[in-house]
């Protein structure tokens, strides 16, 4: 695979491209700053593509790489953020709070979403998560991006946000609870009535 | 016996790492009696699985 003629090369990097542009986008909030980490990424794989050893497919090798640009592009972010921004606030409790009544029960209890798996082979489905994922606010949306795609353990999801652990938690949960009730709203509400 | 706001914290906190014996203990308990809380621990795994595959 490292013997790919320039060409074939390059149509393989920009197959990618969207989908690294929405994780970019995702983490970043910022189009102009998603663009340029994409950039950056696909210039390093060029750059690297000699290293690449094919053991993994090239869409993993890529978020890899971008996993390191959008880390070093958060941690030089949070510094000039507001402290607004990177410290959650108390109004995260208040959000959680509306979930659950004052006694700790659920406002609006889970369903069941019956077969899960059949939701997995649809392109539709994705598409959805897509944009319940967007709806997600800025700090939920990293801190689930870079749990969940990039598979960053606790500690250092902390230092890149600048966060405590429980605060990380806090925002994990969150970004569970409403991910899941955009799920329920959008996908497997409906999807249930079609049938 | 744990609210639904504190088991749902815990089932939250199961993907990060694991709880201490005594918070399994009680959140084990309380997905017994509790369906809205069994179906989220269902559907957080479920989330997990899916941006496996989202990112595939």
């Amino acid at each position: 695979m490292a013997g790919m003629p320039n060409d074939a090369l390059h149509a393989d990097l920009h197959a990618h491209r969207g989908y690294l542009l929405r994780v970019a986008k995702l983490q970043l909030r910022d189009q102009g700053a998603a663009e340029d980490v994409v950039q950056e990424t696909l210039l390093a794989a060029l750059e690297g593509w000699a290293k690449f050893s094919g053991k993994s497919s090239v869409k993993t090798w890529l978020t890899g790489i971008l996993k390191h640009k959008i880390i070093d592009s958060l941690r030089g972010r949070m510094r000039e953020l507001p402290v607004s921004e990177v410290l959650p606030a108390e109004a995260e409790e208040e959000v959680i709070e509306a979930f659950f009544s004052a006694a700790g029960h659920w406002t609006s209890p889970p369903q069941n979403w019956g077969d899960g798996e059949a939701a997995l082979k649809q392109k539709q489905f994705f598409d959805i998560m897509d944009f319940c994922l967007e709806k997600l606010p800025p700090k939920q949306g990293r801190a689930f991006m870079l749990r969940e795609v990039f598979e960053l353990e606790t500690e250092e999801i902390c230092k890149t946000l600048s966060v405590s652990t429980t605060n990380l938690w806090v925002l994990l949960h969150r970004s569970r609870l409403l991910l899941r009730q955009c799920l329920e709203q959008n996908w497997f509400g409906g999807a249930r009535e079609a049938n | 016996m744990i609210t639904c706001k504190q088991a749902s914290e815990l089932v939250s906190r199961t993907q990060e790492g694991p709880l201490s014996l005594r918070e399994k203990l009680s959140l084990r308990l309380h997905l017994l009696i509790c369906d809205g809380c069994a179906r989220f621990a269902k559907q957080v795994n479920f989330l997990r699985e899916a941006m496996q595959r989202y990112r595939q």
